[in-house]
């Protein structure tokens, strides 16, 4: 259990700082609380960022604000199943192949089973990246992850180097939200893929009041019983209210030169999927 | 609800901590730590912690968030008891914490065998416990009030020291009882109820036949205990605050 919310005096004039003790506090029960304050469907909208993706193997992902690593296992997990059929297909039109033929696509199905595929998971946050990295080795993820320490707004990457770019409930957190959304542009291919798994505003009145009614009353009591931590979880309710909503955002978005720009709400807006294309 | 971030001054004498304050629902933070919350979310809080602190005995927080969002009656009627009485009056006016800071460790030790201070020190010792790791109340919306529950958390280890309970289990359950029947506070009634819970069947028998029945007699026998101005007596003996206060002597 947390001692109180200790917030220092540069915070006030920092937010950064403030953002920062607050996953430094929230780390180790991220995800415990994520699964209590949505009751498991952040999983599900997680799902649905990676499907939509639909990544080929070969591709590489920056996952930003990827901490403890949902993104990132769940894309490993994706291109794996589909270069299992990848091969199981090639197997199929090939039937007179030799049984040294059949064991040498084995063997090479063993040693490439990403298929070259790979993801750098970038968080600010030293104990998020921790959690991440431990999560990774219990569940045996090992190929084709790296985690990187930096921040959203000044990534530590050149120019044009990834395929698809994601940050799935991390750019709500981000101080300036326009140089995090440049720092994507630049560090994409042309061609390349934004994505944007956040939450968002809820237009319909009735079920907008039953969700402030959740979040304000409910949130922070679970945070208190679960997490010891009370206020971590009052800010990151009040963060959710103060994020701009979808076609602010999608504003947001192409101002930095992304095309294509679109979103796709779950839930009735609590939670949205941007996305866009640098083309 | 809205919330405002806005600088409070650190209290003299304090840690370099400065708290925010933070608006919510129109109410503001009455104490340092003070977290105002909605009737609603006191329910939640208590019915929570309840499950939490039984799901896992070592969420001495839950205990704690337990005892101020279910001791809206009984801790008006502590501090009533207290401003009634002149050396309880005395505690609300100059608000005495026991805190290691505070407390001169090295006089209380040499002290003669048997007197408060004394006993108290080797308590904390033997048990490996520090007077320092009391919750601060939160979710009390009375500054007074918080003060009382602070003050009860503080001198909960003096009542280990003058009934004789070390902190394992079987201890904790009998001060207990004995703080349910003092206090009336929901959280000691219930503490008292289930902790016997988790003991085997040998310590339970042993609670029912003499600690239970010798820890309310004691306790509806004596004073109020948060009226006596501990800080003033480390020099007095066990034994005689203990007939003082009307606590028999533990079996």
């Amino acid at each position: 259990p947390q001692d109180h919310f200790k917030v220092n005096c540069i915070s006030f004039s920092c937010p950064f700082f403030a953002v920062y003790q607050v996953f430094e506090n929230v780390a180790e029960k991220y995800d415990v609380m994520n699964d209590s304050m949505t009751l498991g469907i952040h999983r599900v909208w997680k799902d649905i960022l990676v499907h939509k993706m639909n990544p080929s193997p070969g591709t590489l992902l920056l996952d930003v604000a990827g901490g403890t690593g949902d993104i990132a296992f769940r894309f490993i997990n994706y291109v794996r199943s589909v270069r299992e059929r990848q091969l199981q297909q090639k197997l199929r039109h090939h039937q007179n192949l030799s049984w040294q033929e059949i064991s040498k696509s084995y063997e090479e199905e063993k040693r490439n089973p990403l298929g070259d595929s790979q993801v750098v998971v970038c968080d600010i946050n030293r104990e998020m990246l921790k959690v991440g990295k431990q999560r990774a080795q219990h569940l045996g993820y090992c190929e084709g992850l790296s985690w990187v320490r930096g921040n959203a707004e000044e990534l530590p990457f050149d120019d044009d180097k990834f395929d698809v770019y994601t940050i799935a409930f991390g750019i709500r957190n981000v101080t300036r939200i326009d140089l995090a959304l440049e720092e994507a542009y630049r560090v994409l291919k042309p061609g390349g893929r934004f994505l944007c798994l956040e939450f968002s505003h809820v237009s319909n009145p009735l079920l907008s009041r039953l969700y402030d009614l959740y979040s304000f009353q409910v949130i922070p009591v679970l945070g208190e019983v679960i997490a010891g931590d009370w206020k971590s979880y009052q800010y990151l309710v009040e963060s959710i209210r103060r994020f701009p909503p979808q076609d602010e955002l999608k504003a947001m978005i192409e101002d930095v030169g992304f095309l294509k720009v679109d979103y796709q709400n779950l839930n009735w807006g609590i939670v949205a999927i941007h996305s866009g294309f640098k083309l | 609800g809205r919330a405002g971030l806005s600088r409070a001054e650190p209290r003299a004498g304090e840690q370099e901590e400065v708290e925010v304050e933070v608006e919510v629902d129109g109410s503001f933070q009455l104490y340092p730590g003070h977290i105002p919350t909605s009737p609603l979310q006191k329910v939640l809080l208590a019915a929570g912690s309840a499950c939490m602190a039984l799901c896992d005995p070592y969420r001495h927080d839950m205990v704690a968030v337990l005892g101020e969002t279910t001791g809206c009656l009984a801790l008006p009627s502590l501090r009533d008891k207290m401003k009634n009485h002149p050396e309880g009056y005395r505690i609300l006016q100059e608000r005495p914490r026991i805190r290691l800071s505070t407390l001169d460790m090295a006089r209380l030790r040499a002290l003669p065998d048997g007197a408060l201070g004394r006993e108290y020190v080797r308590f904390l010792e033997d048990n490996k416990v520090s007077p320092d790791t009391r919750m601060p109340a939160k979710f009390v919306d009375d500054e007074e009030l918080a003060y009382v529950i602070q003050r009860y958390r503080e001198v909960h280890d003096l009542m280990h020291t003058l009934l004789g309970m070390p902190t394992n289990m079987l201890g904790e359950v009998v001060v207990k009882w004995f703080e349910a029947v003092q206090t009336g506070l929901p959280m000691c009634i219930l503490g008292a109820a289930f902790g016997p819970v988790r003991l085997n069947a040998r310590k339970l028998q042993v609670l029912a036949t003499e600690l239970v029945p010798w820890a309310v007699r004691s306790g509806r026998n004596a004073n109020c205990v948060l009226n006596v101005y501990y800080e003033q007596r480390w020099e007095q003996s066990v034994e005689s605050l203990r007939e003082e206060i009307g606590i028999f002597p533990p079996p």
